[in-house]
């Protein structure tokens, strides 16, 4: 396999494949039951990271970017003059397997342009699948995109070679959609989601029956859609994507901020930096409704159609809560806990834990691993003066803001981290 | 004042720690044999690792420790930290005499930094399962050299194994100087003599390498390159998730930095 053709097409397929965003490698322990190549670990791995700080966990490529589609948002769309390239089914395969066995990959995302028709681009996908699954003894990861407008039985054939499957919601609503995308619409892109949602549904109800079942699709099905191509709203997308969570029983909904990476288009709007923070905000408030069982509603009121970009929304609440604060450490429910801007997942499961055998105080929190820095304004333990929780909402959002500007924060122009503690990059002041 | 010393491993920290229960003698401290003397006029009673001795003190700590901790205290012994005997002697002796979980008290000081240490290990041997790239050589041995901040490489054995279940591989400790060899569904703990790799970043021999292996290389090389997109350059969050000291055995970062 060792020619420059290969090469070639791997730059040209990367570089196009580099704009889907998913890539977690999560969800699934697939078991090497088959004394092959691959096993899947339920938490994930992630095996390099680019320069953007994004994971390189799959081995994310399109199988063709060639399309017959002309979406404006799109970098392959058939109007861009570009290099084009299609791997071939064994191509992919080998590259797979070589990329895996050395330990540079967690498995492959497939995605592709859709040439011809969706049903013949979406049958070599799932050939790749299939080949990997059966003539390679592969138990790695497999995300497999699947193409709207493909026949049901195909996807349902994904679903069994497969991990995860994803179907892109593109824009949040079916009206920009049309108008940025002609040839596509909300209908038949949520028809193949339905049927996965099904056939996952049903695939467990069946696995409870016969154990040795074969699974469909179990690390289950996740989206994909770009933020700040059009002019919705984030209580629009925040809406969209808890009901997606309800509805769809999605793993997860991932935000692009758009890239302008078509010139000369009118419909889309004029800029020249993704709008990151404004995607990170909307990652965090993604996280409030995951993992810290917030409502959709409680994120962003009515009145509010916008996030804060100053401050992450977690601590947007409770400015605008501060009502339900301080919270005592000792004795409120984890729930209330899980609400103190400062403190994540792990130490408010850690303070429950923890108080059972001694009363905390603030010591003990900063030990556990709270931000006491923005924690001390909401919580009461004892021994915190009463003068740090007795606030006017405007007068601490400045105060907390200033008081993360640090010198070496260079402001507004990193992407922010998802996993740290919530620290926004802060425009200057005024 | 008393001082025990120990032979290093974790068996022997286990039948010292059962030796100050049968003497009845609790120590000042409890050191490797290797360990440095603090206390000028201490005696000093040096324990011999016995394997029975040292199973009735873990089957003890199995018996108080909850199902999703009973690794605790081996995972904290790994760091390899300076005084983590004693930290893990007196967290015992409360474990033994007090009828709680004493496991979840974080305010107590021994046990959050026990568990953050376990912690600290753990994420160190998942970072082996991100970063070991392995390189194919000419006898068809998939090899890694790399140097984990910890002794964790027993702790992804398991991992490795069930993953490559079907090829040759060789995960080398650098620093440590031993390595875990499976072949034949078989692991077997190995020293090489004869290193025919660099002994810093690991990277075997070209002679020895295999055909593809090099083409192989290029082909990640450029795709790292190509998956990245510029407009949202961001080196620190790379760093972040990234530490610079696993750069030098990354192929991806080779020629780069």
């Amino acid at each position: 396999m060792s020619n420059e053709n290969v090469h070639k097409k791997l730059n040209i397929l990367a570089d196009a494949a580099k704009y889907d965003v998913s890539c977690a490698s999560s969800g699934s322990n697939r078991k090497n039951t088959s004394k092959g190549i691959g096993s899947g670990v339920a938490c994930g791995i992630c095996h390099s990271f680019t320069e953007d700080g994004r994971c390189v966990s799959l081995f994310k490529i399109l199988m063709t970017n060639n399309c017959i589609y002309d979406c404006a948002y799109c970098v392959n769309r058939r109007s861009n003059d570009k290099p084009r390239a299609t791997f071939t089914v064994k191509e992919i395969v080998d590259l797979t397997i070589g990329f895996y066995r050395r330990n540079y990959i967690e498995g492959l995302f497939l995605s592709s342009g859709v040439i011809k028709s969706p049903d013949f681009t979406m049958e070599r996908m799932v050939l790749v699948a299939k080949k990997l699954r059966l003539e390679e003894n592969y138990n790695g990861y497999i995300h497999l995109k699947a193409i709207p407008g493909a026949s049901p039985q195909l996807v349902q054939e994904a679903g069994l070679w497969a991990d995860r499957l994803s179907v892109n919601l593109e824009i949040p609503t079916n009206t920009n959609l049309k108008l940025l995308a002609p040839e596509k619409n909300h209908p038949e892109i949520l028809s193949p989601m339905t049927q996965i949602r099904n056939g996952i549904l049903a695939n467990k109800e069946e696995r409870k029956k016969f154990r040795r079942a074969p699974k469909f699709a179990p690390a289950g099905q996740s989206t994909q859609m770009i933020i700040g191509a059009t002019p919705e709203t984030d209580r629009q997308i925040i809406l969209l994507s808890s009901g997606l969570y309800r509805t769809q029983n999605l793993k997860r909904v991932y935000f692009s901020g758009y890239l302008p990476v078509n010139q000369n288009d009118k419909r889309l709007p004029a800029i020249t930096r993704p709008p990151l923070v404004r995607e990170n905000r909307l990652y965090q408030s993604d996280w409030l409704m995951r993992f810290y069982k917030f409502k959709a509603e409680e994120i962003l009121t009515e009145d509010q159609p916008f996030l804060d970009l100053e401050v992450d929304p977690k601590l947007g609440f409770a400015l605008r809560n501060m009502d339900q604060f301080p919270v005592d450490i000792n004795r409120a429910d984890y729930e209330m806990i899980l609400r103190i801007p400062g403190i994540g997942v792990q130490s408010a499961q850690k303070i429950i834990m923890a108080r059972r055998h001694r009363k905390l105080n603030s010591m003990h929190l900063k030990k556990i691993g709270i931000v006491m820095k923005r924690a001390k304004y909401f919580i009461t333990c004892n021994e915190l003066p009463v003068s740090t929780t007795d606030w006017a909402p405007e007068r601490l959002k400045r105060k907390i803001i200033s008081e993360s500007l640090t010198k070496n924060r260079k402001l507004l122009d990193t992407q922010l981290s998802l996993f740290n503690d919530f620290k926004p990059a802060l425009p200057p002041l005024h | 004042m008393i001082i025990y010393t120990y032979d290093g491993t974790f068996e022997g920290l286990l039948t010292s720690i059962f030796e100050t229960y049968n003497r009845k003698n609790f120590p000042v401290d409890i050191c490797s044999r290797q360990g440095e003397q603090k206390h000028l006029f201490a005696q000093k009673l040096d324990i011999h690792t016995n394997e029975i001795k040292a199973e009735r003190v873990w089957k003890g700590i199995q018996n108080k420790l909850m199902g999703k901790n009973n690794q605790l205290l081996f995972y904290a012994f790994l760091s390899e930290e300076k005084g983590i005997e004693m930290k893990i002697y007196r967290f015992l002796r409360r474990l033994f005499s007090e009828h709680f979980n004493i496991e979840t008290d974080f305010g107590d000081s021994d046990v959050l930094y026990l568990t953050q240490t376990s912690q600290k290990v753990k994420k160190e041997a998942m970072r082996m399962m991100q970063f070991v790239r392995f390189q194919h050589a000419k006898d068809g041995m998939y090899f890694c050299g790399i140097e984990p901040r910890y002794d964790v490489i027993p702790l992804v054995i398991n991992h490795f194994k069930n993953r490559f279940a079907d090829q040759k591989w060789l995960l080398y400790d650098l620093k440590r100087n031993y390595g875990i060899l499976y072949e034949n569904e078989k692991i077997e703990e190995v020293i090489i003599s004869n290193k025919e790799f660099n002994t810093i970043t690991g990277q075997v021999n070209e002679n020895i390498l295999q055909e593809g292996e090099e083409f192989y290389q290029k082909l990640w090389k450029s795709y790292f390159k190509h998956i990245n997109i510029k407009e949202r350059k961001n080196l620190k969050l790379q760093r972040l998730h990234m530490p610079r000291r696993f750069w030098k055995y990354l192929p991806e970062k080779q020629g780069i930095n």
